[in-house]
């Protein structure tokens, strides 16, 4: 069996049909509470985020200042600068957090590997692509993320980590000095920073179109950790 | 490793991980308008604190050649109220109080008699501008050991004649780099920018730099933190 397979699985037979059911524990406990928790925590910090760039939507000098995007308020929270600092100030510590214990716990569990995108993923993403939004055929699944889905959940880990480190420069530009130098310069951190929140959108809107496609038994099993017949079981 | 269970245990089994996961529903508290203050508060308290721990008295903001140093007319002039309060430039003395040896009233000659010290360093505001500039004047280290400052104390606490005030943390007052500061592009401070001294303090956000310094308190405890600090900016701000 693929070793990327969940170990614990359950199987019953439906009293009522007498079909037989095999689920298997897809998503453990720390997985699931750090998703929802890094989940909310991301919206609040794009959402807050939104508001503090709000306060001088420009990448370029304050004198003369030109105005790049002025984003919608309604779309932005905190109210005012202040307000969205305390937000974001709060949250990016629960942002932090779980992202470093999920990765933590994936690397430990050895689990990693079912999301991690590595060099052999790559010729399954065109195929996997074509059948998602060109009605291509449906490659044969072995595991439990396909190559597309590792490419995308590797790309969100790198975004997170990404994030932290441009927000820090941000944050503390002399304490974090050497780091601005990797990201050339105070000025170009903080036009990272906001690209990385667009790459995030990206792949959020790319997230919840799956959810929705893959339906309700795909989509609870963020929630009990079990997928109930999942393709690679059968 | 397939256990056999009863379609009744499978449901049981979902159910009671779904449940495992209700504290994170903890998190819409801070929907809760009542409650919400209270934990960005505290949410603030806790970023000030961690912040804190990143700063290194050793580790320099960085300094630039004077070709990266914007024109002179384009430092901004920022403050929350007038440009100019109207500073009485003549007879303007610093009151020194709190926790140190010599208190009193201290004259700008005072100030320029110590080691000068002029450095190319950029100002970033909290609204997300920056910019460089020359700044000059005295260390801020050096004015606190000529008034006698018991350096173990917490703050550094200044009031300004606009009525804005704001507090430093003794570790960044004593910092290398942070200035009483009297000049900019190497000429006295201009009224807009807060003449005749205002604090330049490369290691913290824009509005820790105070300008038209009326006075100076050395304290462990703080009534009132600074003029934004005390609308919910963050305290410790350092950069």
């Amino acid at each position: 069996m693929n070793p990327a397979v969940p170990k614990k699985i359950m199987e019953w037979e439906s009293p009522r049909t007498g079909v037989g059911v095999r689920a298997a524990y897809e998503h453990p406990f720390i997985v699931r509470a750090c998703h929802w928790l890094n989940s909310v925590a991301l919206l609040v910090l794009i959402a807050s985020g939104l508001r503090i760039y709000l306060a001088f939507p420009s990448f370029g000098p304050k004198i003369p200042q030109h105005n790049f995007v002025i984003i919608p308020k309604q779309l932005t929270i905190g109210g005012w600068l202040g307000g969205a600092l305390q937000w974001h100030f709060t949250f990016l510590w629960i942002y932090i957090a779980t992202g470093v214990i999920y990765v933590g716990y994936e690397i430990f569990s050895r689990n990693l590997r079912q999301v991690l995108f590595v060099p052999r993923d790559i010729r399954g993403v065109w195929p996997m692509a074509r059948h998602y939004f060109l009605f291509g055929a449906k490659p044969e699944l072995l595991e439990p993320y396909n190559p597309l889905q590792k490419l995308a959940y590797t790309s969100a880990i790198l975004l997170g980590i990404l994030s932290v480190l441009t927000g820090l420069v941000l944050l503390s530009p002399v304490q974090f000095s050497f780091l601005g130098i990797l990201m050339g310069g105070f000025h170009m951190a903080r036009v990272w920073h906001f690209l990385i929140m667009i790459a995030f959108l990206l792949f959020l809107g790319g997230h919840l179109v799956m959810v929705i496609l893959h339906g309700w038994n795909n989509f609870v099993s963020m929630l009990t950790g079990w997928k109930k017949d999942p393709e690679y079981l059968s | 490793m397939e256990i056999p269970v009863t379609e009744r245990q499978a449901k049981k089994i979902r159910r009671r991980e779904i449940l495992k996961l209700s504290p994170v529903v903890l998190l819409g508290a801070f929907a809760i308008p009542s409650l919400r203050e209270t934990l960005l508060t505290k949410g603030l308290a806790f970023h000030d604190w961690a912040a804190s721990q990143f700063f290194r008295k050793s580790h320099l903001a960085p300094t630039f050649s004077d070709a990266e140093v914007v024109p002179f007319e384009k430092f901004p002039i920022n403050d929350y109220d007038v440009d100019d309060p109207g500073v009485d430039l003549a007879a303007w003395k610093l009151k020194v109080s709190g926790d140190v040896a010599n208190p009193g009233e201290y004259t700008l000659e005072q100030i320029q008699a110590l080691p000068r010290q002029r450095q190319n360093t950029r100002h970033i505001c909290v609204e997300g501008w920056d910019v460089i500039g020359r700044f000059g004047g005295a260390r801020v280290a050096d004015f606190l050991q000529l008034i006698g400052a018991n350096t173990r104390a917490k703050f550094v606490f200044v009031e300004c004649a606009d009525d804005y005030y704001t507090t430093i943390d003794m570790a960044t007052a004593m910092h290398p780099q942070s200035l009483m500061c009297y000049e900019m592009y190497d000429r006295p401070l201009t009224r807009e920018h807060g003449a005749p001294v205002r604090l330049s303090i490369p290691t913290k956000i824009g509005y820790k730099n105070a300008k038209y310094l009326t006075s100076l308190r050395v304290t462990d405890v703080l009534t009132k933190h600074g003029y934004w600090e005390d609308q919910g900016y963050s305290n410790y701000y350092g950069i």
